[in-house]
């Protein structure tokens, strides 16, 4: 982070949950990612006051609503903007961006890019689960191009979005990957994100138990990764020709600085520049 | 992910009693709210007589600790058996239309894990305040699974179409 709000003690995991009740479906992996983010803000001890969730749109993305820190839930693949944006204006705030596979790879995948690009001091969490949850069932840029449904019968045929590469070859500062079903585990890797300075993105599988039965199956797949994290990128590149995606932990940490607004550099006031223009 | 235990202190293993306790508790009000947001009355009332008891639970273990300081452990350190607190029921094994006999199965299995936690503390410590504790610990969830089995026992198993929905949630089409 850019700037560390002094810590609270005594806050615990339920003092960053909102009274929102969750809409999820029962045995949704977001309900762990949820208790995963409440547990790394309680670790960090950070002000409620002092923290901004912000999200797209789908299922994943309701998840400021659920939270007691200030949130925007935004409009569908605009997060990461947004909160490129706020950070920008509000350094002082820690940034964390949440959402899922289709927003964030799809409709929102330019901006993921750039994101990774220009190492804005934030997190971002994808709760990927390969589908389009909230409009029932469609696949999504990391669906299995096998996998057969009655929106795609036979399945799309088409290579799936490999998100780690791309944050990695896009220039993201600190590159993981967690498991729903191990909360405590992914609530350090989101610890270990916010510390690091940098566009951090840590990606989360995440089952939809109502449109993707099979990926209940996930629990028996995971593991964490048999090597350490890694400053080298091409290390980190190596690493990923052979990831077949259900490796846990962290793959890369970089040491890049963290873009920050040249406040200097602005000569004139904004309403000074009213004037070159007819109002 | 699980690791071996080495709890070293009645002070560690008192905070490991009150995450677990605490844990539960917690996740017992979410899977409540899970099954009342889902029109589950039946079972989201049972979750919260599960909560109601571990509420019980909390505060007898807050009773041991008394004015003892306990160490901070963050949430991945403690020496679960599995990847979560011991009595946690996984977010991720409840299903919308579960029936009382689910719920008290899950509670039962994670009465178990609670049991074979302390049974595994109670194998690696020695001789000692730590040990008699962790005894004592691991005696009152034997007493809880025999509670446990007891109710289960009173309630029907469900039916071989329990999960069959008939307005379910469809693929669009």
């Amino acid at each position: 982070m850019t700037s560390s709000p002094a810590p609270i003690p005594g806050l615990t995991a339920r003092d960053y949950k909102s009274e929102v009740k969750p809409v999820w479906c029962p045995g949704c992996g977001d309900f762990s990612v949820l208790s995963a983010i409440t547990k790394a803000l309680a670790e960090l001890k950070l002000p409620p006051e002092k923290v901004s969730v912000i999200s797209g749109i789908g299922c994943s993305s309701r998840m400021p609503a659920y939270l007691n820190s200030y949130g925007f839930h935004g409009v569908h693949g605009r997060a990461v903007a947004l909160a490129t944006g706020l950070k920008l204006s509000r350094p002082d705030l820690t940034v964390l961006v949440t959402g899922g596979d289709g927003d964030g790879f799809s409709i929102g995948g330019n901006h993921f890019l750039h994101a990774c690009r220009r190492n804005v001091d934030m997190t971002y969490i994808v709760m990927d689960n390969q589908v389009y949850g909230m409009t029932k069932g469609q696949p999504s840029p990391t669906t299995a191009p096998d996998w057969d449904s009655a929106l795609s019968p036979g399945g799309t045929g088409l290579r799936p979005f490999h998100p780690l590469v791309i944050a990695l070859a896009s220039g993201a500062n600190f590159i993981a990957r967690g498991f729903s079903g191990d909360p405590n585990g992914t609530a350090r890797l989101i610890v270990d994100a916010i510390r690091t300075p940098g566009f951090s993105f840590v990606e989360v599988l995440s089952p939809c138990v109502t449109f993707r039965e099979d990926q209940r199956g996930w629990k028996k797949i995971v593991r964490p990764a048999p090597v350490d994290p890694t400053e080298d990128i091409g290390r980190a590149a190596r690493r990923l020709m052979t990831d077949d995606g259900f490796n846990l932990g962290i793959l890369y940490t970089g040491k890049r600085k963290p873009y920050q607004l040249r406040l200097d550099a602005v000569e004139e006031e904004p309403a000074a520049l009213e004037t070159q223009f007819v109002v | 992910m699980s690791n071996p235990i080495a709890i070293g202190s009645v002070a560690e293993l008192l905070a490991h009693a009150k995450a677990m306790e605490s844990e539960a508790l917690e996740r017992y009000l979410d899977l409540a709210e899970q099954m009342e947001v889902h029109h589950n009355p039946e079972v989201a009332e049972l979750f919260r007589k599960m909560a109601r008891v571990e509420r019980k639970h909390v505060e007898k273990i807050l009773e041991r600790v008394g004015d003892k300081d306990l160490p901070h452990i963050p949430p991945w350190e403690y020496q679960w058996l599995g990847e979560e607190a011991a009595e946690a029921i996984a977010s991720e094994d409840v299903h919308y239309l579960m029936t009382p006999h689910h719920a008290l199965t899950l509670a039962l299995g994670a009465e178990r894990r609670a049991f074979g936690f302390y049974a595994r503390v109670v194998e690696t410590v020695e001789p000692g305040e730590l040990l008699e504790l962790a005894r004592e610990l691991m005696e009152e969830e034997r007493e809880h699974v025999a509670l446990i089995e007891a109710w289960l026992a009173k309630v029907p198993e469900p039916a071989d179409d329990w999960a069959e929905d008939p307005d379910p949630p469809l693929l669009q089409e």
